[in-house]
């Protein structure tokens, strides 16, 4: 079959080998070493070795952080491990799956797989072009084997009908003259098997190549949205882009996407699981360059499709809306800020930054409480992640926050170095606590700080009783989108069906020869034989040859 | 009492006739030694044996009244001595079989009592695959007999749902927004399939090391008192059996892996990204490709290709167990 040199198969095995010179001659020259390599890397054993090889080669991406599916995990490892960590970053231990040690297993097993279908996919041509092979001469010496006398008849009518069973079942046949006066029938079937596994290999180099091209010319980029925002496919409007190596960002999909409202339903009934959320849904509206606008949902498990990217719904949290006035009461900051939810129960952490129109600079760090609990030690704590009783918290900074030098800074992250904190942790003055709708002077007469209410039709609360108070709605959403484009995706999903049939096809199919003999006896008696030989697993046959037997003499008409 | 409550009474009881069985079917291979032993000690013994074999043959082909004569080679290297019907091995089976109804009693109510499929968490997943174990275990003792395989899978079902009911079992909760899919279905439930057939070449593939031992003729198995394995089929029948086993649950696996990727795609938005479950799904189907591989490769036929479906299945139940339990990642859903 063309299979590697070291292909166990008792047909293979049967014919006459060549002499391996390759291996025998001392010297083997130029070619005969490129040859004798080559031989070694499309060989079984190769193949084997490097999928050992890469199983092995796997297992560390796991145990490590990698930078791909967890880069903050990669952070927390280099201030874990201080010593450690430079060292597996040398040998590409947070990049495993891109590394050089990984991709060259992949790669070298990918040539040996191609090296190998290449010639098997010639031979099969071959052998369904061919006829099936002469019939043995003893065929009492296959394992699978039935014979057979008829009381009449002739050898040449058997065989025959024989020839029209066999026909009938999807062999490919062939008729002898055998040299004892015998005829018979050659048959083979199952040619689909080594299709199916030429099919699978060829389909897991498609595979490769479609995962390869759309990691290449893809993106992938992250956007966090507030109620009410908008977002425009444009490079500038991301949070973050991450575009494949061929990606050309002028091709960005021109629409944009704003968020109407975001809504969460909390499990209400079963007390196992209170307050946990059982649905997400993102009302969005899209709208083309042309100005065509729709309403859409955006679930969990339901991206939107649109323009050829795709749109998921990942994260999602409250973004409070701060207003920050000088003395004189001239607003000098105003906006909703994501705040990143830190449990179940949606306690947030979230950090403001207001640059300019303050005498000085001016950071906090927030938290917001979605149902706030005062515990024992004085701390605060959410116990229902609804707006049932919002309080926000500040801790409040002053000084440089390190953002006019031009360097990008996280706007999840503040950097005290050059600040000093007025009120809250050490320095004795209470942070500052804030409901919907309430405002609060700011230290050293900075200023006034406002904690709005996002609900346009509430009351003022600043002058109610805040216990019975409805504040739903009070604390706008933010939800965060992936955005993607991966035009090979519809092609691995292709080559991913393309690989579940080759190998169905290539393990459950048998392939396998029959014969089909009749020898006139002098008596007047027909000896009719009926063998099989399989050729790679195949459970099946020596039930398979008693069939065909048992329907053969139901043919010739003779009885059970 | 609620029907989750019932769910795991009717548990507890399966595991119950678990046990019972267990110990019935490991009555069985004491029986078996013990009749290995008396063969051994009458000198004739090995003829009516071998005789025994051919009477079944012939007998089949006479069965079905053809004048046909069925020449297939036995396959057995050396003499396997044929197992005596036993009412032991009868009583074992109906207690499996009645666990059984017990065991799909408790994941029918478990669902009922969920309002969703019973495996969208670790409790429920090992319930489920278990029961996968289970079923197809006795469907394929229709077909083959697989009868002295019943002390590995009622134990290996007993370790796995003990540790199911003692350690992961939580109440019922809705399933959050990641899990609302109809993926769950289909992917959880293959995956449990393959783990499955898995388990029974497992199984297979350490009795044929084990057999394999035995027909070398090593000195240190007899020390071992394993007599029973005279009664067995031999190593090269019990590694086609395990070979037929893992290719279902390669094809199965295969399947696991793809829906995977797909709900991947859906739900966190790129279809793969090494997530370590994702990695470790991807390691056990390089195992049993390697494994699939070495079947066809001349010098790794028989042991060494047993051992990569042990590895392979071990691989199976690290990614189940420690995996899931200990590694980071997305796929948070043992609930624990
Ligand atoms: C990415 C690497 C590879 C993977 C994942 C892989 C996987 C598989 C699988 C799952 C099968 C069984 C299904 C079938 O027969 O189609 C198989 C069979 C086979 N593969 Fe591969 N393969 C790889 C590379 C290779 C290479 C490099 C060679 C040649 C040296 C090769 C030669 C074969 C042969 C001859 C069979 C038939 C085995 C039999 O008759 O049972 N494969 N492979």
């Amino acid at each position: 079959m063309s299979r590697p040199s070291d292909y166990v198969d008792a047909a293979t095995a049967q014919q006459p080998k060549k002499p391996d010179t390759a291996i025998i001659q001392p010297k083997l020259g130029f070619t005969g070493t490129v040859r004798f390599i080559w031989r070694q890397v499309t060989s079984m054993r190769t193949a084997l070795l490097l999928l050992l090889l890469l199983a092995i080669a796997s297992i560390p991406g796991s145990l490590v952080p990698q930078r791909s599916s967890d880069p903050n995990g990669v952070i927390q490892y280099f201030t874990d491990n201080p010593d450690l960590a430079p060292v597996l970053d040398n040998i590409q231990m947070f990049d495993v799956y891109g590394s050089v040690w990984f991709s060259s297993i992949y790669l070298l097993l990918f040539i040996s797989l191609i090296g190998c279908v290449i010639p098997r996919t010639k031979h099969h041509y071959q052998a369904m072009r061919a006829k099936p092979p002469r019939t043995p001469a003893r065929l009492e010496r296959l394992t699978a084997h039935t014979d057979i006398t008829l009381e009449g008849g002739n050898a040449g009518t058997a065989i025959e009908s024989a020839h029209a069973l066999l026909k009938k079942s999807g062999y490919r046949t062939e008729l002898y003259q055998g040299r004892n006066g015998d005829v018979s029938v050659s048959a083979e079937r199952g040619y689909l098997r080594e299709t199916g596994n030429l099919l699978f290999h060829t389909s897991l180099v498609g595979m490769l190549i479609a995962v390869a091209v759309g990691g290449g010319v893809g993106y992938a980029g992250q956007r966090v949205i507030v109620e009410g925002q908008t977002f425009v496919n444009t490079l500038l409007d991301y949070s973050s882009f991450n575009p494949g190596r061929f990606y050309n960002p002028d091709n960005l999909p021109p629409y944009s996407l704003s968020l109407e409202s975001f809504d969460v339903t909390h499990e209400q009934k079963n007390l196992d699981a209170y307050g946990m959320p059982i649905d997400y849904a993102a009302t969005v509206t899209t709208r083309t360059q042309d100005g065509v606008t729709e309403k859409r949902t955006v679930k969990v498990n339901d991206p939107l499709r649109f323009e050829g990217t795709d749109v998921y719904l990942l994260g999602n949290g409250y973004a409070p809306t701060i207003t920050v006035r000088d003395p004189n009461g001239a607003v000098v900051f105003t906006d909703s800020i994501p705040f990143l939810p830190q449990d179940g129960n949606l306690t947030s952490l979230g950090i403001v930054k207001v640059p300019d129109g303050l005498e000085k600079q001016l950071g906090m760090i927030g938290f917001l409480y979605p149902t706030a609990f005062e515990m024992e030690t004085g701390a605060y704590t959410s116990t229902h992640p609804d707006l049932i009783f919002p309080l926000l918290t500040l801790n409040v900074f002053s000084g440089d926050l390190g953002i006019d030098e031009g360097v990008p800074k996280s706007v999840y992250a503040l950097d005290t170095d050059k600040m000093k904190q007025l009120l809250g942790g050490d320095t004795g003055r209470d942070s500052i606590e804030l409901m919907p709708g309430q405002s609060q002077e700011l230290p050293d007469g900075l200023g006034t700080i406002t904690f709005e209410n996002a609900n346009p039709d509430a009351p003022n609360t600043a002058d109610r009783d805040v216990t019975t108070t409805d504040f739903s709605g009070s604390v706008a959403r933010f939800a965060s989108f992936d955005v993607q484009q991966d035009p090979a995706q519809g092609w691995a999903l292709v080559f991913s069906i393309l690989i579940m049939i080759g190998l169905l096809t290539s393990l459950f199919i048998p392939r396998r020869r029959v014969w089909i003999k009749a020898t006139d006896n002098p008596d007047g008696t027909v000896r009719v034989q009926y063998a099989g030989l399989a050729r790679g697993e195949d459970p099946g046959l020596a039930e398979a040859i008693d069939a065909i037997a048992s329907r053969h003499r139901d043919a010739l008409g003779l009885q059970r | 009492m609620d029907l989750n409550e019932l769910s795991v009474l009717a548990l507890w009881s399966a595991m119950a006739m678990y046990v019972l069985a267990f110990i019935a079917f490991a009555l069985d291979l004491a029986r078996r030694s013990a009749d290995v032993t008396a063969a051994a000690n009458t000198p004739a013994s090995k003829d009516t044996s071998a005789s025994s074999l051919a009477t079944a043959q012939t007998g089949s082909a006479a069965g079905s009244g053809r004048p046909v004569t069925t020449l297939s080679r036995p396959g057995t290297a050396s003499p396997q001595i044929p197992a005596r019907r036993s009412p032991v091995l009868r009583v074992a089976l109906a207690l499996t079989a009645l666990g059984l109804l017990l065991h799909l009693a408790a994941v029918v109510t478990r669902g009922v009592a969920a309002g969703r499929v019973p495996w969208a968490n670790m409790y429920e997943f090992a319930m489920t695959g278990t029961l996968m174990i289970m079923a197809i275990y006795l469907v394929v003792l229709l077909r083959m007999d697989l009868r002295f395989l019943g002390t590995f899978i009622t134990g290996l079902v007993l370790i796995l749902l003990g540790i199911a009911a003692v350690d992961f079992y939580v109440a019922i909760i809705p399933l959050p927004p990641a899990l609302q899919s109809a993926w769950l279905v289909v992917h959880v439930f293959v995956a449990s399939a393959a783990t499955a057939f898995f388990a029974f070449g497992f199984a297979l593939s350490v009795l044929q090391l084990v057999q394999n031992r035995r027909q070398a003729g090593t000195g240190d198995l007899k020390k071992l008192k394993l007599k029973f394995l005279a009664t067995l089929p031999s190593a090269e029948d019990l590694e086609n059996l395990a070979y037929r086993t893992n290719i279902v649950g390669f094809i199965l696996w295969t399947f696991t892996l793809i829906a995977g990727a797909i709900w991947a795609e859906r739900s966190w938005g790129r279809y793969w990204g090494w997530d370590t479950k994702e990695v470790w799904t991807f390691i056990i189907w390089v195992i049993y490709a390697g494994y699939i591989h070495a079947r066809a490769t001349r010098g790794w036929r028989g042991s060494r290709s047993a051992w990569l479906a042990i590895i392979g299945f071990s691989a199976v139940m690290f990614n189940f167990s420690v995996v899931n339990l200990f590694f980071k990642g997305l796929h948070a859903y043992s609930g624990l």
